[in-house]
């Protein structure tokens, strides 16, 4: 009696696969689902940090964008014996004949003159407003934008007005100007005239009392002298005249002139965020870990609850093997079920967080491409132990199970 | 009649040890034909669910020779086993073993899966096993909607539904109440009719004593087989 055809054990398709490890979670779905939450919080986790972050370095890029990384300060830093420096009165002009310089301003600082809502308040209470005299030009280099009224022109600055930044204003109370706003600086009165934007990229002009170069000389003494020159420069040249400013300010002491680019600073107050979000993100890392021990003691017990499926099958047919992929292929569907609404959950909370924050939605393709694939690998881990436990499992003990 | 011309069935001096010296089965003989409606009775613990796993390939004897079919059991890989019990054998299980949240349809489908026949012609070969077995009319209903009976039909259209050489039935009617044992067992007449061979396993004496042939274990031997004549 010779067998006289060959058995051959069937594959299963993958369709077929996944339609049994669909049954699976059909017969038991609020366990499914439970387990799948674990996974779905740790990638929500890790996309709302990586989409919040992404969308917010979006936003900077595209404030860089609009602000211009080409504007250049410089100002007097200390003598070589600590004692603080000055710039030359002459600086401004030139400045303004670097090679690649586009437009040059500036503020001095007035010293002595301080702002007060009205002569009654205490001399002590200041509110750390600066005074400062600026040249006509100021808004144009130093990116400044006027919120409400106007900015000072070659006519008012001879007159005791002010152009107030936004904290200043907001610090003396003072919400819209007019000739009946009127402010006690440096012991007169000064007519608020405007009040200027948040300053990005000179956030000292936002607690500064602006005043005209030629008022602040002739009301309160001031000195004449620049404190910080603002200079827009050629986008191709920034480094070179970078590397000129200092000694074209001061040449007599170019030691002693501090120069920088304020969108540095923007810059790096992103890579700071970022060092915060690796930390989030690993604490996402840590939430799709416990999601994982969470699908493998699901499958696990799946494993012990259904011997007699396991046993049924194997006698209707199937291989080890396909026993095997059958509860890896449920595992699998979890996570990756968990994963995506995961996915889903953290771009909802990026874009509800973004949209608050007037920035951008950003979720970068390769982080979702890479939480799919971490779920996919959890889910491929956590199911590979039950998975082979069920595969080994003799089909007689299986239905031994009563 | 017996043993037909050409045994489905062979075992020659089968015994069956399990690890710690217990022993389920010892030197058994038996040939099954084809078209054999056979009952194996004995009382529990006598070797015969043991038996039923042998001849349904479940397990491999320890000692002795097997052959179902034309296969020596001996010869096949797991594998090889697998692909023998889709494609030659029927099972049917105290316990149903039907799939919850899973409607009849599918659940008899899935006695098709691992013979490689495609989804749709899986479901309309159901459809006739679940007529066949006098249940066209709970096609779409599920486990824990269907009686005890209706359960073990399902079962047994599962079992059908690939036309196997060979329908083994563990205690088919020992999770029924006895009217639809008894219905349930005039089925088992009925497929044997259509050429079905069958085998039976129950302790039940009064089940046995319906079908044509019976043989008796005790103690994991073959103790009696008498055929109706």
């Amino acid at each position: 009696m010779k067998p006289a055809r060959r058995l051959r054990a069937t594959r299963l398709s993958s369709r077929e696969v996944l339609r049994l490890g669909g049954h699976g979670l059909r017969a038991r779905p609020l366990r499914a689902l439970l387990s799948a939450l674990g996974i779905a919080i740790g990638i929500a986790a890790m996309t709302a940090v990586v989409g919040i972050s992404t969308s917010s370095r979006a936003r900077l890029d595209r404030q860089l964008d609009a602000l211009g990384t080409n504007l250049l300060t410089a100002g007097p830093g200390s003598t070589l014996f600590g004692a603080p420096a000055k710039l030359p009165a002459d600086a401004v002009g030139m400045v303004g004949r670097i090679d690649g310089v586009e437009s040059v301003s500036a503020i001095g600082s007035v010293r002595g003159a301080k702002v007060y809502r009205t002569d009654l308040i205490p001399r002590a209470e200041s509110g750390g407003i600066g005074t400062y005299a600026a040249l006509t030009n100021l808004p144009v280099t130093a990116g400044a934008t006027v919120a409400a009224g106007t900015w000072l022109n070659d006519a008012t600055a001879r007159y005791p007005v002010v152009v107030l930044g936004v904290r200043a204003a907001d610090r003396l109370g003072i919400g819209e100007p007019g000739p009946d706003q009127q402010i006690w600086l440096g012991g007169r009165w000064f007519t608020v005239i405007g009040i200027l934007d948040p300053v990005p990229l000179a956030p000292e002009l936002d607690l500064g009392a602006l005043i005209g170069w030629s008022a602040a000389s002739s009301y309160l003494n001031f000195d004449g002298l620049p404190t910080t020159i603002y200079t827009r420069t050629d986008p191709n040249r920034v480094a070179a005249v970078r590397d000129l400013l200092a000694r074209t300010a001061n040449p007599a002491q170019p030691n002693e002139v501090e120069v920088s680019r304020p969108s540095d600073a923007l810059t790096a107050r992103a890579a700071v965020n970022v060092a915060f979000t690796g930390l989030l993100l690993g604490v996402g890392g840590v939430a799709l870990l416990v999601g994982g021990i969470g699908i493998a003691n699901t499958m696990v017990i799946s494993v012990l609850e259904r011997r007699g499926e396991i046993g049924l099958r194997r006698a209707l047919g199937a291989t080890r093997g396909q026993i095997r992929i059958q509860f890896l292929a449920e595992s699998l569907l979890m996570s990756g079920l968990g994963g995506g609404a995961g996915v889903l959950l953290g771009s909802a909370v990026t874009a509800a967080y973004a949209s608050l924050q007037g920035w951008p939605t950003v979720v970068p393709a390769w982080f979702v491409g890479g939480a799919a694939a971490a779920a996919l690998l959890i889910g491929a881990l956590a199911g590979l132990y039950p998975a082979l436990r069920a595969a080994r499992l003799p089909p007689t003990e299986a239905l031994a199970t009563t | 009649m017996r043993p037909a011309a050409e045994p489905i069935v062979t075992l020659r001096g089968v015994g069956r040890e399990y690890p710690g010296g217990v022993i389920a089965l010892r030197d058994v003989d038996l040939d099954i034909g084809h078209g054999e409606l056979v009952a194996i009775v004995g009382p529990s613990g006598s070797g015969k669910s043991t038996l039923l796993h042998i001849i349904g390939t479940l397990a491999r004897p320890s000692a002795g020779s097997v052959t179902v079919d034309g296969f020596d059991v001996a010869e096949l890989s797991d594998n090889g086993l697998s692909a023998l019990r889709a494609t030659r054998i029927g099972f049917v299980f105290q316990l149903f073993y039907l799939a919850a949240g899973v409607s009849a349809v599918e659940n008899v489908a899935d006695g098709l899966l691992y013979t490689g026949a495609g989804l749709r012609e899986r479901r309309a070969r159901a459809v006739r096993a679940l007529e066949r077995v006098g249940l066209g009319h709970r096609l779409t209903h599920r486990p824990h909607e269907l009686s005890g009976g209706e359960k073990q039909r399902t079962a047994i259209a599962r079992a059908v539904v690939g036309e196997p050489a060979l329908l083994l039935a563990d205690e088919p009617t020992g999770a029924l109440d006895s009217r639809s044992a008894e219905s349930l067992m005039r089925l088992l007449a009925d497929l044997h009719q259509d050429g079905t061979t069958i085998v039976v396993i129950t302790h039940d004496r009064e089940v046995a004593a319906h079908l044509p042939r019976q043989v008796s274990m005790l103690d994991g031997r073959v103790v009696g087989d008498r055929t109706e004549s």
